[in-house]
């Protein structure tokens, strides 16, 4: 796979000089899940618009399959979109719906309906093809705009926070749905979501944003475990990476930010732990429970513990943690591959 | 336990009718009983000095259908509304949805379109009796540089209608254009960009999305401009005056003709009765037919 299948190059989109995104460069790879990660206005959505063709850029290139598309009209992009809406017509039956595209494209009716049938098996939709969008529950809707973008068979799939309006337990079910048709299917999907565990779940390739740049972009884990700036490193897990200022830490002299995940963090005993927090609040989660602590020179101090604990808020304790667990960050937040002056 | 619930139940009834009342007293007093009483005197003959008032069952309304100039009112109306309702509703239409789009000066094209509605009716009747004076009128004087004939655009049979008819679509093209563009501004945008995805022309959208989701606007305003062609009324005092030879008479001002010109009341009710049993019966195949297959969101 040396050839991308999608490519942007430099790409930036501005608003009236205001800031939409800007530099994004990204290669996607035939048969991939890319999840677009981040805040509320960070320009994931605008990076997927641009790659849809609804918005042109300002700047930059855009191929997909090796076609230069950057200015190409939505359709010629052989591409199939999930809005967060649905955008569904309401007027028009379930298999209207789905095959409106096919008929705008003057496909066969034969064709037509062995297309929709098999759209809908997929789906699970069998059955309700007379249904006006009116009448089905938000999860069949969300179905049925699914049906629509892959009934055409494109080989590229934009979905823009699809799950969104769902609720979390039908969210966690339509989450493996969509994974396994994009598996079975063969095709490449970009996902965008605010959501971080849809994100880390779904996507073989991760990429997260904020202010219309791209932070970081790489696997699941490699978010996780190494990254790359305190940006990606308070955004990605649950609960986020606590970051520590540097000064308070004896031994590494070149890290001005240490982050520390819950999970490395142990309760100590008095007189050993390596840092002394108060308890400020305490989140039962069932197999879990997460102490917050308070630090005056950090920030996001959460250490797991396991089963239902009550612990006053404002009781001193003292946590510890192993150096290897640790992650550096210089003065601008960025990662630090090795400390200076480590002392081990 | 049962008295209270007993006791509920007759406070909720107490409450239901209180707030029934006034729609139920105001509509009886203003649109039933005086539909009901407009036909009771649909049924007696004149009264005179000399012959009092006396039950003539439809004798009225025989009369009416062997009245040439009643058949001659219901001619020109037919062609009136025929003409006016598809007109005014495909230039809104059209209006609406040019004035929709991304165009140069939105606001100002909205509001220029709408401005006819706002002329009282009378106002922009006397507006065009200038555009249409032979001589004088502006369409004259236009006529006159390209050397055409004066023409008496009210004053003879064959147009008189049709000045009225243009008066009317330009009136009201403007005030339904109002509705169309409230209702394109409830469909949502990503419809356009689903369809776009789908690489469905613009033609394509606007017939199969666009259309379909009006469908509940345009039959509100059918209907309304179907209940304003029978009302049409005040346009006429100024223009034609129903003349010349009954060419531009409409219904409404044969029955107010009929009332307070021949002192005719029965005559006058009995047309009343049957303007009011042809828009029954237009509400409704509105209401049992067509509302079924529209789709309302």
């Amino acid at each position: 796979m040396t050839d991308p299948f999608v490519h942007m190059e430099n790409v930036a989109k501005r608003w009236n000089s205001q800031l939409g995104v800007e530099n994004i460069s990204l290669s996607i790879p035939r048969g991939s899940f890319v999840a677009l990660l981040g805040p509320s206005g960070c320009g994931k959505s605008t990076t997927l618009r641009l790659l849809s063709g609804l918005e042109l850029p300002d700047e930059g290139q855009i191929t997909i399959d090796g076609r230069n598309v950057t200015l190409a009209a939505p359709s010629e992009r052989n591409l199939s979109m999930v809005f967060q809406s649905y955008a569904l017509f309401p007027h028009l039956s379930v298999a209207e719906n789905v095959v409106f595209g096919l008929k705008v494209r003057k496909v066969a009716a034969a064709e037509r309906r062995e297309k929709l049938k098999r759209a809908l098996d997929i789906t699970g939709l069998l059955g309700y093809e007379a249904r006006r969008p009116g009448e089905l529950s938000g999860g069949q809707r969300q179905r049925v705009a699914l049906a629509r973008a892959i009934v055409a068979n494109q080989p590229l799939c934009l979905m823009d926070e699809p799950l969104s309006n769902l609720d979390a337990k039908l969210r966690a079910s339509v989450r493996k749905d969509i994974k396994k048709l994009q598996v079975d299917l063969g095709i490449t999907v970009v996902y965008v979501t605010h959501d971080q565990t849809e994100a880390m779940s779904m996507a073989d390739m991760v990429v997260l944003m904020k202010d219309g740049r791209i932070q970081q972009t790489g696997a699941p884990e490699d978010l996780y475990y190494r990254p790359a700036n305190t940006f990606v490193a308070e955004f990605v897990g649950a609960p986020p990476m606590a970051l520590i200022d540097g000064r308070i830490l004896p031994g590494f002299p070149g890290a001005a930010t240490i982050g520390l995940r819950a999970e490395n963090m142990r309760l100590a005993d008095p007189g050993t732990g390596r840092l002394t927090c108060h308890v400020s609040e305490c989140e039962f989660l069932g197999s879990e429970t997460f102490i917050g602590l308070s630090h005056p020179a950090a920030s996001g101090l959460t250490v797991s513990m396991p089963g239902l604990k009550h612990i006053p808020t404002g009781e001193e304790m003292e946590i510890t943690f192993a150096d290897e667990d640790l992650h550096f960050f210089d003065e601008g937040g960025l990662r630090l591959l090795q400390p200076t002056g480590v002392s081990a | 336990m049962a008295e209270h619930v007993d006791l509920e139940k007759r406070r909720q009834a107490v409450y239901g009718w209180l707030l029934l009342s006034p729609a139920a007293i105001l509509l009886t007093l203003f649109a039933l009983y005086p539909s009901v009483a407009t036909f009771w005197s649909s049924l007696f003959s004149r009264g005179t000095r000399r012959r009092p008032s006396e039950f003539v069952g439809i004798e009225n309304y025989a009369d009416l259908f062997a009245d040439p100039t009643f058949w001659k009112v219901v001619g020109n109306n037919l062609v009136y509304a025929g003409v006016t309702i598809p007109m005014s509703i495909a230039i809104a239409l059209a209006m609406a949805l040019w004035a929709n789009s991304r165009i140069p000066a939105r606001g100002f094209v909205r509001t220029a379109y709408f401005t006819p509605t706002v002329l009282p009716m009378i106002a922009a009747a006397n507006l065009w009796l200038f555009f249409y004076t032979p001589g004088l009128g502006v369409l004259d004087q236009i006529g006159s540089l390209f050397g055409l004939p004066s023409v008496n655009w009210l004053g003879q049979p064959e147009t008189a209608l049709w000045a009225v008819i243009i008066v009317t679509i330009w009136k009201e093209a403007g005030f339904f254009m109002i509705f169309y563009l409230a209702a394109l501004q409830t469909i949502p945008e990503d419809l356009k960009e689903a369809s776009d995805i789908e690489g469905a022309s613009r033609w394509t959208y606007t017939r199969r999305i666009v259309l379909p989701l009006l469908m509940p606007t345009t039959l509100f305003i059918m209907v309304n401009a179907l209940i304003n062609s029978v009302k049409l009324i005040d346009h006429l005092f100024i223009l034609t005056k129903g003349g010349p030879n009954d060419a531009s008479k409409l219904i409404l001002y044969y029955i107010w003709e009929m009332a307070f010109a021949f002192f005719d009341a029965p005559h006058a009710a009995a047309m009343t009765i049957l303007v009011l049993v042809v828009l029954g019966i237009v509400a409704g195949i509105k209401f049992s037919y067509l509302d079924k297959r529209t789709h309302y969101q």
